[in-house]
């Protein structure tokens, strides 16, 4: 068998507790996003048109629902002779086992997958974040400047730095100098928590870090200092487009209203560079003669008899007569009665809504409202954050 | 459990819809916003849980293949079994079959190889949700050799003059299989038989010179076959017009109609397009109408059905319209009564009005 030029490795474990009760039950790349998808289907979806096409996925955190989900990867187009999708949660062997300590631990643990496809570099991804990126454009910056690890970054704004982790470049784009969080940053160009590493250099900074009892077993935390701390030859790559971390239950509701633009710097449309997503087989969506819908992403299945305004809906939900949902994210297979209001919020999947029950603050720049755990009931009754 | 195998037959299914069929058969004319006329038959076949469908294919066939690949999206793509596309090319010198019964002939691999004791043989003109196992379980209670499947319809409609009709016994053997223009017993096109008695049947028919499997080998013998009438009870129309696809098409706007035709236990599945959820813009004005994923809307559609990726410009006025996949109406464009085919493209200020009883047809890819 041939070896691959490049394998992905997508950190897909993580629980993402500041998404709530979103990551009750599911780990956070199975998390919905955008009327239609999970966040996992972002990296999945651009290895595969990025021509990457072996990829392990490290699960952890609530793997059911993400190892149903992700299945043999045909969704992705991920499933194939040589290659493909692997689900590779922690396990046990000989000299025993356990779970996954930390990023950097996870790969680590699996240096035996990623020897059986022996490849020239490893793309290393995370599952928290919304984006379109050609990785095979990132993997030719890294083969051309001879890095031994080239890390993917995005120019913030100045007064955002202080929230990422910060590199610090040389004029040729060399990284000099990794900030994580600095509170006052030389730069502003962040990582998006995309690398690519030569696989000889990483796997040996991984055996000697696994050796290492002080460390933490991370990439932001141990690898990437320790490969700084011996002037190895890291590049930044810097990436043009969108890109948004939805770590939060605030910056997953504002990812889903960037779509609701005009022309918004996503673009699901585009055909060459499809998101792929599970398919729900749903009859189209029925728009009823009394419904209003006005700036909204509404996907199949879905039945809409009141107003649905500035709000993303996932497929098989029904929205009952005069019933108004503004700024809102519903979820797949929510069921919404008559005369309900609800106002910038978020309804996880299958809650059932009661007849005039009212969600959320209305007032801008207030609190996002989070409803409740999946297919919960909410009576008529049920008021938040007014 | 017994193993049933399906049969689509398109082989004396006219092009009966016009412009929709200049350059494909009915069966692969896109219906209801998302799918073609044939998910409707192979869907009932695989929720049925049949392992093997195979699709007898005459003519203007390219679309069809195109559109059913491997047969992956209703699952039939199978190690052993699965979806077999059998298009008319014979080079069997012995051959003396005519009309239909070149498929019999030609394809009795199919039915020779197949793991089934009954075969299911429908065409694709009938738009239902029908479980064959309970054609089935009616079939062995009858102890009947075949069985056909019909509708009581409210009304007669023109769609139905074709179409033959039942004479039912009280013990729901057919007596009589014709077209009565009063009979409101509509025979649906669907038969079930065992598959011995299937390949007795075909041989017979080939022997005298019949050239069509179901008038010849069951019609024309009644007297001779044990034929059981099932009833299916359900959402139904017959589709052989463009009168009959715009009515039907259009009985999907009622909530009541289209929950019996589309129901989570029995999905009707059709091949994937990934395209992104449907977009409506703030000037957006939509009411009383169907829309497919991958749409963008900015202009006033009401009372009408959207397919896939199709893009109403601001301004633009749709009324009373199907309008097919990739269609872009730009801006202050006016339909009203109109079905345009595939990848139309009205341009701006255009305006196209046909009656209300007989739309007006744009085939594919026309630029208005």
């Amino acid at each position: 068998m041939k070896n691959k030029e490049c394998v992905a490795m997508l950190l897909a474990g993580g629980q993402g507790t500041r998404l709530k009760s979103l990551t009750k039950q599911i780990a956070k790349p199975a998390v919905y996003f955008g009327g239609k998808y999970r966040i996992i289907d972002f990296p999945l979806s651009n290895c595969t048109n990025s021509g990457i096409d072996t990829v392990g996925v490290l699960t952890q955190y609530e793997p059911l629902i993400l190892n149903d989900y992700i299945g043999i990867g045909d969704t992705w187009d991920l499933d194939r002779k040589f290659g493909g999708v692997s689900v590779l949660p922690p396990f046990m062997q000989a000299e025993g086992g356990g779970w996954y300590t930390g990023t950097a631990n996870a790969i680590y643990r699996n240096i035996k997958f990623l020897n059986q496809h022996d490849p020239e570099h490893v793309l290393v991804l995370s599952g928290d974040h919304i984006y379109r990126m050609d990785y095979s454009a990132m993997l030719d910056h890294h083969k051309a400047s001879g890095a031994d690890a080239t890390i993917s970054v995005i120019e913030v704004p100045w007064e955002d730095a202080s929230r990422f982790g910060i590199m610090n470049t040389d004029e040729n784009g060399r990284i000099t100098e990794f900030d994580e969080k600095p509170a006052e940053p030389k730069s502003n160009l962040a990582s998006m928590g995309v690398y690519i590493f030569r696989w000889d250099v990483l796997k040996q900074y991984l055996v000697d870090d696994a050796e290492n009892e002080n460390s933490s077993h991370d990439f932001g935390k141990d690898i990437i200092p320790a490969l700084l701390h011996d002037y190895k030859k890291l590049m930044a790559y810097t990436f043009e487009g969108y890109w948004k971390d939805v770590g939060t239950v605030e910056s997953l509701w504002q990812a889903n209203m960037d779509l609701l633009k005009k022309e918004p710097e996503l673009d699901l449309s585009d055909q060459r560079w499809r998101i792929y997503s599970k398919n729900p087989n749903q009859p189209p969506q029925y728009i009823a003669p009394q419904a209003k819908v006005n700036n909204a992403l509404i996907n199949e299945g879905c039945r809409i008899k009141g107003t649905v305004d500035t709000s993303i809906v996932f497929y098989g939900v029904h929205v009952d007569e005069d019933s108004i949902i503004k700024d809102s994210v519903i979820m797949p297979d929510v069921k919404i009665g008559k005369n309900v209001k609800i106002h910038r919020a978020i309804i996880s999947k299958g809650a059932v809504i009661e007849d005039g029950a009212v969600i959320g603050d209305p007032a801008p720049d207030s609190e996002i409202t989070l409803v409740a755990e999946e297919g919960s009931v909410l009576a008529s009754s049920y008021v938040t954050n007014c | 459990m017994d193993r049933v195998a399906g049969i689509i037959n398109l082989d004396h299914e006219q092009d009966m819809l016009d412009e929709l069929t200049y350059f494909r058969c009915g069966a692969a004319v896109p219906f209801a916003g998302r799918y073609r006329m044939i998910d409707f038959a192979i869907s009932n076949m695989t929720n049925s849980r049949f392992d093997s469908v195979a699709v007898f294919a005459r003519r203007k066939y390219r679309s069809l293949m195109d559109h059913l690949e491997q047969g992956k999206a209703w699952d039939l793509d199978r190690k052993r079994g699965g979806l077999f596309i059998l298009p008319p090319d014979w080079n069997d010198p012995t051959d003396i079959s005519q009309g239909d019964l070149q498929h019999f002939h030609n394809n009795i691999d199919f039915i020779n190889r197949t793991l089934a004791d009954y075969i299911v043989v429908s065409g694709s003109q009938n738009i239902c949700n029908i479980d064959y196992q309970n054609v089935l379980a009616d079939h062995k209670e009858s102890g009947a050799d075949v069985t056909v499947v019909y509708t009581k319809v409210d009304e007669l409609y023109p769609e139905h003059q074709s179409a033959h009709k039942l004479e039912i016994d009280e013990n729901h053997r057919v007596t009589s299989i014709n077209n009565d223009l009063k009979n409101k017993n509509v025979y649906m096109d669907m038969y079930l038989i065992d598959k011995n008695l299937l390949h007795e049947l075909i041989e017979q028919c080939i022997a005298h010179g019949c050239s069509h499997f179901f008038q010849d080998g069951i019609k024309a013998q009644l007297d001779r076959l044990k034929v059981n009438a099932h009833e299916y009870v359900g959402a139904h129309a017959l589709i052989n017009s463009v009168e009959s696809y715009h009515r039907n098409s259009f009985n999907l706007l009622n909530e009541t109609e289209h929950d019996r035709l589309f129901n989570d236990d029995n999905p009707i599945y059709t091949k994937v397009k990934n395209e992104a959820p449907s977009k409506y813009l703030s000037s957006s004005n939509v009411t009383n109408t169907l829309v497919a994923n991958g749409c963008e809307i900015e202009g006033h559609v009401e009372d009408s059905i959207l397919f896939r990726g199709v893009k109403v410009a601001e301004g633009a006025v749709i009324k009373n319209s199907i309008i097919m996949q990739r269609c872009e109406i730009e801006s202050d464009a006016v339909l009203e009564n109109v079905i345009l085919d595939k990848d139309c493209t009205i341009s701006k200020g255009r305006t196209l009005i046909g009656a209300p009883e007989k739309p007006y047809v744009v085939p594919k890819r026309k630029s208005m």
